[in-house]
């Protein structure tokens, strides 16, 4: 088998001393010729900078090649060694015979250059092309990644197009060249899974049109699922395992791809749904929602007259019972956050009744609480762990005495951090343990309710995994209810009840989850779905569906019509006409 | 006291901080009294002496001691420099903290203001003010202050903007924490690190400035001692007298790069990704 | 509503804001303006006089008519008469500015001819010797107040070279390109120091931030050469706070420049200032001060003009 990249012990060290600080610990893997290989790992793992050896670009990053060989065959048959080549080689090598593309397409291309000029320099650059042909030569690889009125769209500034678009932007630049080798670096992460869906597809047409090899940088086994050929698992530096694709999903050896196969959260069509807590008579309705509808005020012009309304959130209605999680699932855009913030009073709605019922026990007037999705963020890192649990009571105008102070021990246990915690400040602690002093925190005035704004999503796949079942282990020893905003149908399946798929501001279906999930009724639930990357449907290709999300600004005064919900079973309820 | 062990340990810290205290040790032991000489005594048979073991640096055309005026100079500078730092973070944080909070209306009006401010050339409304009030030492901490305060209040005004949307200032608002409770533990609190690194910078421009002024004759006024006015006396003399000009010109020097070496080094060590926000 | 268009309409707003400063400014002067305005002479009126110069002024209208009189005349280009040169300002204004504005542009050009090759050197070489000697050099320069440095510059001419810079009179550039050159080098270098300090420290951090941005990385992974990266892909967008500090300096270039022309003894309009406020001429004053203020706004204004064609996001933004 003739090899198109052949790595061979590769150690990544950086710093004045690479040697001593070693986070690629001598990694080698063999990739043929059109054949994709998926490198999997969390983060740490030295995934990414594996790749970037490969290119070399981690020599920009501060990083240092300090032993092995990564031979790569070039176009015209001869075989160079990437780890050793000079600097003018390589840049002979990247753009023309070794494309990449990155993690986030709103900061990987210049701000102040137009996409058009991004595009010519490959051609520029690697085929001397100049003028009209250059010209000519981006836009024909802007059809190619299927961007619609290429010609205007070259004018066009980044900003001036969505993360999505941009990421093509970027696969028409790496491919612009037909590279034999393609670095794909966690390409999809950082947008919405319908628009995942649209990259992987396009990636996938794309490597079968031009034949190119491809190493495929993921967290997330499962998407690498219909893709990939081969996969190479990496932790903390070191490859664990690798194989054929089949062979690696269906038989793995380590304990850590086990480990990332089955505690992980995987979507698998509402088959590993809860069953621990059914509507009946008795359940307590803790939370009720009606015809809530936020817009926020767009202006224009000089006097800054309203012009219009963006309707964030409109008519959307539902009820929590006490030990319930109700999933509110739905894309970038589509009102889930702006729910939950109004259901906090953090955003004022235009209308609609909102009714919070506090338990027995409560300690304050207030029965909702909020997790927010970045613990970085939500602790201030200024003040201590104590001075952090205590700002709710300090709100309600509790005193911090020492029945406050046990409090606060009990439930740093009860999510599993130390007790000596309360003295130290939020960056001690990892980010899943951070996530969990947040829980503690909207913990300590005993609330019904807990508002979970993408809870898990800014967590390492296996942390998600652990504070997922914390939630649920408090979950049922304090009745909580919880209402689950997230855009990731994996972690959903494996928490919520109920669920309430979000488009547009409105809610287009709800029902338990199993139902809603294995037996999806509304269009866009169903196109949700199909663009979850998913274990199950290995090989099943990614079709290309190029609908984007329309406006939600609206002129002044205008009413949509009210929502009509049909019937689809049992306590299952889908929008009709829409 | 760990931030004063980091500023040991950085190398720009260190010697800003050597710099900075030892100038504070002249300035303090001028205004108590302890200079070789009194800096006001002439001694007119000891007109322009050139350094020497009694008088280290010299001596000025009326046969004051050198040093000993440098001592008080270093002083005044300091204090006047202090004192309109002090008045204009106070006014700037107060202004810029409640601009952001409050928005609106509020903050229109304030950033307006303050447009107007900084429409001027610092020096040239420095010398409009100095020109209404007269010049001397407390004019020019005013003026000083006053043309600071447009740059503090816009250093608070964007952290804290930026800050107001923080999640951990929705999370306060969730548990229903107060607005004052909000400002002073989330916004002021995390305001501190850019706040002293401004200040830091800000007191070696107030001592660039106070000399300016003492050197045009439009601040501290003779027969106090200032550096500004110790240059402005060297001028017709540096020739026949280059330590007058020289000592003046490196004390100055030495305190603002001081106080600029102690910026860097807590801009290093407080906040490394603020450092676009405050240039 | 995009942003240039914003500044521009917020212009007028701010530049009546100066105005009413400056002319509330003047008024707080303690005693009455005919005194303040004659000095000691006024002390030779008779009271028919005075009651005419108040006429004659408008001083005996209320405060808002005096404030409309005035910026009328403002508008039209009457600042009012200066005691001490006995002319109207404006006239003086112009007799004056040509110089300032040369010392303050030519001190620009040097600043940034030097700034900023050494500014994006010191980047590209972080950590190594010319990096650190670069920022030695810049932290010098911005600790050394610009008179001192004058200062040091006459004193080391007149001791190792025993000559003097031309002071008191001034050779306009176009009478004498060469002459007028020789004399303004020593001022524009002593008022461009601080400016040429700041300038290497922008462009240096500004560098080394774009330096380590993914579209660095990805004109990187282009295969583009070291030097098309830098240019091409680092400097325009390391150019977007330069201009932003160079409209900022242009005001204390101004404003630096009533120090600068006072040692070197230049009869530019910093000098008018000085000795307007030490004559207590307070209509040469306010229409001295006012002229400048009006200047830097418009420069000002031009950097965020210059802004939205170097930064496409800010042509749209619309904050």
């Amino acid at each position: 088998m003739s090899s198109l990249l052949s790595v061979r012990d590769l150690k990544v060290g950086f710093g004045p001393r690479p040697e001593s600080n070693e986070v690629v610990h001598g990694v080698s893997f063999d990739l043929a010729p059109g054949e994709t290989l998926a490198i999997v790992g969390e983060s740490g793992s030295g995934k990414s900078v594996t790749s970037m050896a490969v290119n070399r670009l981690i020599d920009f990053g501060g990083g240092r090649i300090t032993s092995g060989s990564a031979a790569f065959t070039r176009a015209d048959g001869s075989t160079i060694d990437l780890a050793r080549a000079e600097e003018r080689q390589l840049e002979g090598i990247r753009g023309r015979e070794i494309g990449m593309i990155f993690q986030e397409p709103m900061t990987s291309l210049n701000p102040v250059l137009s996409i058009g000029t991004q595009i010519e320099e490959v051609f520029r650059v690697h085929f001397a092309m100049s003028g009209t042909e250059a010209k000519t030569a981006a836009r024909e690889a802007l059809e190619r990644v299927r961007i619609p009125d290429a010609a205007r769209r070259l004018t066009y500034a980044p900003h001036q197009l969505s993360g999505g678009m941009l990421q093509r932007v970027m696969i028409a630049i790496a491919l612009a060249s037909n590279p034999r080798l393609l670095i794909a670096d966690e390409p999809t992460t950082a947008l919405d899974v319908t628009i995942q869906a649209q990259i992987m597809g396009l990636l996938s047409e794309m490597k079968r049109e031009t034949g190119t090899g491809m190493i495929f940088i993921t967290h997330d086994i499962g998407l690498v699922a219909g893709f990939a050929d081969r996969v190479m698992v990496m932790q903390q530096g070191e490859v664990v395992e690798q194989g054929m694709l089949d062979a690696v999903l269906d038989n793995p050896q380590h304990d850590y791809t086990k480990h990332l196969l089955n505690a992980v959260p995987h979507f698998s069509d509402g088959r590993s749904v809860r069953h621990d807590m059914q509507r009946d008579a008795d359940s307590r309705r803790v939370l009720e929602v009606e015809d809530l509808t936020v817009r926020f005020p767009v202006r224009a012009g000089l006097l800054k007259r309203q012009t219009g309304n963006v309707h964030a959130v409109e008519g959307v209605g539902f009820d929590l019972m006490q030990g319930e999680t109700l999933g509110i699932v739905g894309e970038s855009g589509s009102g889930k956050s702006t729910t939950a913030r109004a259901i906090l009073d953090l955003v004022r709605p235009t209308k609609g009744r909102i009714r919070a019922e506090g338990l027995a026990g409560a300690v304050s007037d207030r029965p909702v609480q909020m997790v927010f999705q970045n613990p970085n963020a939500s602790l201030n890192p200024r003040l201590t762990v104590k001075q952090l649990l205590a700002e709710p009571l300090i709100a309600v105008r509790r005193r911090i005495d020492a029945e406050a102070v046990s409090r606060m021990v009990m439930l740093l246990d009860r999510v599993g951090l130390p007790a000596d915690s309360l003295a130290r400040y939020p960056h001690e602690f990892s980010g899943g343990q951070r996530q969990r002093l947040c829980i503690a925190r909207a913990l300590m005035l005993n609330p019904s309710i807990l508002v979970l704004d993408e809870a898990v999503s800014a967590l390492d796949v296996s942390v998600q995994a652990k504070v997922l079942d914390l939630l649920i282990d408090l979950q049922n020893e304090f009745g909580l209810a919880y209402l689950f905003v997230t855009h990731d149908m994996a972690v959903v399946e494996r928490i919520a009840h109920r669920i309430a798929v979000v488009y547009a501001g409105q809610i287009v279906e709800i029902g338990p989850t199993s139902e809603v999930l294995a037996n999806p009724r509304h269009d866009y639930t169903r196109q949700l779905i199909r663009a979850v990357p998913s274990l199950d449907r290995r090989h099943s290709d990614y079709g290309i569906d190029l609908t984007e999300i329309p406006s939600l600004v609206r002129p002044v005064g205008w009413e949509p019509e009210a929502a009509r919900y049909e019937s689809a079973g049992a306590d299952h309820l889908v929008r009709a006409g829409a | 006291m760990s931030l004063l062990r980091d500023l040991l340990r950085h190398p720009s810290g260190r010697i800003g901080l050597i710099i900075t205290v030892l100038f504070l040790l002249a300035a303090v032991a001028g205004k108590a009294g302890l200079s070789p000489f009194d800096p006001l005594a002439q001694d007119r048979l000891a007109r322009l002496q050139a350094p020497s073991a009694s008088h280290l640096f010299g001596t000025d055309m009326f046969g004051r001691d050198v040093l000993s005026r440098l001592m008080v100079g270093v002083a005044q500078s300091f204090i006047v420099s202090f004192f309109s730092v002090a008045v204009a973070t106070l006014a700037g944080t107060v202004l810029g903290l409640t601009a952001a909070w409050y928005g609106g209306l509020w903050d229109g009006i304030v950033m307006r203001l303050m447009d107007v401010l900084l429409a001027f050339p610092a020096i040239l409304l420095a010398l409009l003010i100095i020109a209404i009030m007269g010049p001397s030492g407390w004019t020019s901490i005013l003026a000083i202050a006053i043309v600071y305060t447009p740059i503090f209040t816009r250093v608070v005004r964007g952290p804290a903007l930026s800050l107001k949307r923080r999640d951990f200032v929705d999370a306060a608002r969730s548990f229903g924490s107060s607005r004052r409770y909000i400002m002073s533990r989330h916004l002021a609190l995390n305001l501190v690190a850019p706040l002293t690194v401004q200040i830091t910078l800000a007191l070696a421009w107030a001592l660039i400035t106070e000399a300016g002024l003492s050197f045009l004759g439009l601040g501290t006024q003779p027969p106090q001692a200032s550096l500004g006015l110790m240059l402005a006396d060297a001028r017709n003399l540096m020739e026949m007298a280059p330590w007058l000009l020289l000592v003046p010109a490196v004390a100055l020097s030495f305190a603002v790069l001081g106080f600029n070496l102690l910026g860097d080094a807590l801009r290093d060590l407080l906040d490394p990704k603020t450092r676009r926000a405050l240039a | 509503m995009p942003y240039p268009l914003k500044r521009l309409l917020a212009f007028p707003l701010v530049m009546f804001g100066v105005s009413v400063f400056v002319f509330i400014a003047i008024r707080l002067v303690p005693g009455d303006a005919i005194t303040a305005m004659l000095g000691t002479e006024s002390g030779l009126l008779t009271p028919a006089q005075r009651e005419a110069l108040t006429a004659y002024f408008g001083l005996d209208q209320n405060i808002f008519v005096q404030f409309w009189r005035w910026l009328a005349g403002v508008v039209q280009g009457d600042f009012g008469i200066s005691t001490t040169y006995g002319q109207p300002v404006l006239r003086v204004i112009f007799d004056h500015f040509p110089l300032t504005l040369e010392l303050a542009v030519l001190s620009m050009l040097l600043s940034l001819v030097i700034g900023l090759p050494a500014g994006i050197y010191a980047a590209t070489h972080k950590d190594r010797p010319g990096d650190l000697a670069v920022r030695v050099i810049a932290m010098l320069g911005q600790s050394t107040p610009g008179f001192v440095v004058g200062l040091l510059l006459i004193f080391s001419l007149s001791v190792f070279f025993g000559v003097l810079p031309r002071m008191g009179s001034f050779v306009p550039f176009r009478q004498d390109p060469v002459g007028n050159l020789a004399q303004m080098i020593l001022p524009a270098l002593t008022l461009g120091t601080a400016f040429a300090a700041a300038v290497i420290r922008v462009s240096r951090s500004a560098m080394l931030d774009i330096l380590s941005e993914d579209y660095v990385r990805t004109a990187r992974s282009k295969g583009l050469s070291r030097r098309r990266v830098i240019w091409r892909h680092a400097l325009p967008n390391a150019l977007i706070p330069l201009v932003t500090l160079s409209g900022v300096e242009f005001g204390y270039l101004l404003g630096g420049a009533v120090l600068v022309e006072q040692i070197f003894a230049l009869p530019g309009l910093g000098r008018v200032v000085l000795d307007a406020i030490q004559q207590r001429d307070y209509a040469l004053v306010q229409g001295t001060i006012l002229f400048i203020a009006f200047n830097f706004m418009v420069v000002n204004l031009l950097v965020d003009l210059a802004y939205a064609a170097l930064d496409p996001r800010i042509r749209f933004e619309t904050k």
